[in-house]
């Protein structure tokens, strides 16, 4: 990783292709029950939007920008929001991880012969965003505190 | 919804949830936070006691995620089980006993062993949590691999928890490079015995197991994979320095990790591949035991850490366990009438084993909190200020190394009982490594607690006294009344063992 | 014949692996040659839901002029390629784990030959 700001030009580019990536990130986790794809892929694609920031503007700029500790946080949402929704699975239906929201009008519909509605799946969309949001927070991390640390090492 | 039939899903879900609540939890309030660990974890050993009683009086429990009803384990559409499936035999449910109540007494000491970023911590702790109950729990191979996975990534990042000595990093990366080269070879075989038998279910696969050649290079990866995660020597030696370096009850708590390898060996051995099983296999197992009981031994005599000398007797006692459970496979092979004594000494010692060497490594955490000390040469005279913890030593060595009231003891005496039908010659090595232990902890005990007074330091904090207290409480009680415990707790998991016909037939009986 | 290369490449991958594993002194080496023996069992698994001419297992994705009762025996097998993904995610995890602690280890011993940073012997 960079210990110190990159030009000008790329800077401005990561600025602009963050975003891009975010979207892409999300349309993989949004179709993963449709397409190739899901929480995990989309949310690689997600972490490297911020590897890609933090090449370009150094790791010290995007701590302050978004603490290790506000992405963990996001992380444990996404666990959360799995764990729960498994839960739900049991309470609101027959056993744990069991597809609750089939047959239900929001997401209830299951995609049928060479079709795919987005609103399909049940609760996979659900967990896919939960996985998504775990691995955009956990991956973030991970790449922000390696170059956090191999920056400090650097230095000493 | 009847919160019983929930229990397998319960007892790992409950865990889980907590784990990743804990760092919200730990932004608003400490006391918070460890007041939800505690009660989730106390949650899930009631659960678990439940889901226990539960296994013990009704026979083997089934629950399959995901399913309009949880007890069917092949869909109307299907042959064979697609799902994932838990199942929990009287094997299964022993082993989640000894994890979840040593992971308690371990939270309880960690709440005041653990200063300084508990948020992280307690996540770790109950990750590794949701490993091993997910190893013991589960009925399908690859879910076996992914706790597997869970389990040594959580338990390096806990022995790297005290990332301020460069040692402690230094022993988890071993730590996880020898667990990965592991669970990559179970993950191998596990796409051998896929592409053979497009099954991932252990019951499936034991029904449908033909001994080919195939099976048989699944069943050494398999083998090797988990007497490795078990630290069985020549593999052993990871181990002395993850237990030597993690902090405080860390090193008890990755006792019940590596018995669930274990466990997950037995369950390789005895129910997937059963009878089919090539009989080198029952002594490759006792040559194991014996050298992890010579070279734990004799090991232990050099160390000058103290945490390191407890690490070798673990990997001693651990040789014990596969003795017994050596000589117990062979003789399931051959039909021989000790083939139950010796299982059920394995098992109990199995038991035993996690509470002496878990007592001893608490007060051995003990020791290195109250003096921030590790080396016996510069320890000495601690009974002067820590009554309890010296006491409490004394009944963790005497069980360790198998003196008569303890629980040691008795489960020692059955497997020399039960290896001595076998070969006069492993009785004998036995006995005589269980006397050089005696002489291993006894120069502990001078070293430490004897002598006059080196260093001024206090009794260690009413939490950890407690869990030191309540696991010597549980040894003494072993002790005195083995006969009921293993009633009550042994010969159900040996049943199981035995039994693994009950095993397929709870999965694959279902529709036929 | 030529459906036995992807084999060969996954004995190549795991011999290679290994062999960065036990003959490199650095840390991260080793963990590269873990990576590449996880490629290699990776590449197993794909290997084994492989079928010749198969479509990828997509319900609602597949070839126009493909219908319903084509399916069985056509498709590739989902099963290996979600045992492989599983298994990518958590190699992810567990070399994230290993370059942190080899960082850590930098850190303190100043080197990642393994010859010189072993304390802990014995």
């Amino acid at each position: 990783m960079s210990d110190e700001k990159m030009s000008v030009i790329v800077q401005t580019i990561a600025g602009m292709l963050f975003p891009m990536v975010l979207i892409f990130s999300f349309y993989v986790i949004l179709h993963g029950h449709l397409t190739p794809g899901g929480g995990f892929q989309g949310g690689a694609i997600g972490a490297s939007a911020v590897a890609l920031l933090i090449v370009a503007y150094g790791s010290k700029t995007i701590e302050k920008k978004m603490a290790e500790e506000n992405l963990s946080i996001f992380e444990s949402l996404g666990g959360l929001v799995f764990v729960i929704v498994a839960i739900a699975g049991f309470i609101l239906a027959s056993a744990f991880l069991s597809n609750f929201l089939v047959g239900e009008p929001l997401f209830g519909q299951i995609p049928g012969w060479g079709e795919s509605p987005l609103n399909s799946g049940g609760f996979l969309p659900i967990l896919n965003i939960a996985v998504g949001m775990k691995v955009i927070g956990g991956l973030s991390a991970i790449v922000l505190m390696l170059a956090l640390v191999s920056r400090e090492v650097k230095e000493q | 919804m009847n919160i019983m039939d929930h229990l397998p899903a319960l007892v790992i879900a409950i865990p889980l949830l907590t784990a990743f609540l804990t760092p919200l939890i730990d932004r608003v309030s400490r006391k918070a936070r460890n007041a939800v660990v505690f009660i989730a974890l106390a949650l899930t050993f009631i659960l678990a006691i439940l889901l226990v009683q539960d296994v013990f009086d009704n026979g083997i429990q089934i629950y399959v995620m995901g399913a309009s009803s949880t007890t069917q384990t092949i869909p109307t559409q299907a042959a064979v089980p697609i799902r994932i499936v838990l199942e929990i035999d009287g094997l299964s449910a022993f082993m989640v006993l000894i994890s979840v109540l040593i992971s308690l007494l371990g939270l309880i000491y960690s709440f005041s062993d653990i200063k300084e970023r508990g948020g992280r911590f307690y996540t770790l702790f109950l990750l590794m949590l949701v490993g091993m109950l997910g190893m013991e729990l589960t009925g399908d191979l690859f879910n076996l691999f992914v706790f597997l996975e869970v389990t040594s990534i959580a338990a390096a990042a806990l022995i790297a928890y005290e990332f301020r000595r460069g040692s402690t990093s230094e022993a988890a990366l071993k730590y996880i490079i020898i667990s990965s080269i592991g669970a990559l070879f179970v993950l191998f075989s596990i796409g051998l015995l896929y592409g053979e038998y497009d099954l991932l279910n252990m019951a499936a696969i034991a029904q449908a197991m033909q001994s080919t050649h195939i099976d048989k290079i699944a069943l050494v990866l398999l083998f090797s994979a988990f007497a490795l995660k078990a630290g069985a020597a020549p593999m052993h030696m990871w181990l002395p320095d993850a237990y030597g370096e993690a902090p405080g009850a860390i090193s008890m708590v990755l006792i019940p990790t590596t018995a669930a390898s274990m466990y997950a060996l037995f369950r390789v051995c005895f129910t997937i591949y059963n009878e089919s099983l090539h009989a080198i296999i029952p002594a490759v197992i006792i040559i194991f035991g014996l050298l992890s009981i010579f070279i734990g031994v004799t090991m232990a005599l050099v160390q000058d850490d103290i945490k390191r000398l407890i690490s070798f007797a673990a990997v001693a006692e651990v040789g014990y366990i596969l003795l017994a459970m050596g000589v117990g496979l062979y003789g399931f092979l051959n039909s021989e009438e000790y083939t139950v004594t010796a299982l059920r000494g394995g098992m109990f010692h199995l038991f035993n084993d996690v509470l002496d060497i878990g007592l001893l490594f608490l007060v051995a955490g003990g020791v290195i909190y109250a003096t921030g000390e590790r080396s016996l040469n510069k320890l000495g005279g601690l009974a002067h200020s820590m009554k309890y913890t010296s006491v409490l030593f004394l009944v963790g060595l005497a069980a360790a190394a198998g003196l008569p009231p303890m629980n040691g003891f008795a489960s020692k005496i059955i497997i020399y009982e039960s290896v001595y039908k076998v070969s006069p010659i492993l009785s004998i090595i036995a006995i005589l490594a269980s006397i050089m232990m005696l002489a291993v902890f006894i120069k502990i005990f001078q070293a430490v607690f004897t002598g006059p007074k080196l260093t001024e330091c206090r009794e260690v904090p009413k939490p950890m006294l407690a869990s030191m207290i309540a696991l010597a409480a549980l040894i003494i009680f072993f002790g005195l009344f083995p006969d009921m415990v293993i009633e009550h707790l042994v010969d159900p998991a040996v049943n199981a063992l035995m039994n693994y016909g009950a095993y397929i037939q709870a999965v694959m009986g279902v529709g036929t | 014949m030529i459906y036995n290369i992807p084999f060969f490449t996954v004995v190549a991958l795991i011999a290679i692996g290994m062999y960065a594993m036990l003959f490199k002194r650095n840390l991260i080496k080793m963990a590269i040659g873990l990576t590449i023996v996880e490629s290699g069992v990776n590449l197993f698994l794909i290997t084994l839901g492989y079928r010749k001419g198969g479509f990828a297992p997509i319900f609602t994705d597949l070839p126009p002029d493909v219908s319903p009762a084509d399916i069985p025996g056509k498709m590739v097998l989902p099963v290996p390629q979600a045992l492989t993904l599983t298994s990518i995610v958590i190699g992810v995890a567990v070399l994230a784990l290993i370059l942190s602690l080899a960082i850590n280890i930098y850190r303190h011993y100043g080197t990642l030959e393994s010859e010189k940073v072993r304390r802990l012997r014995e």
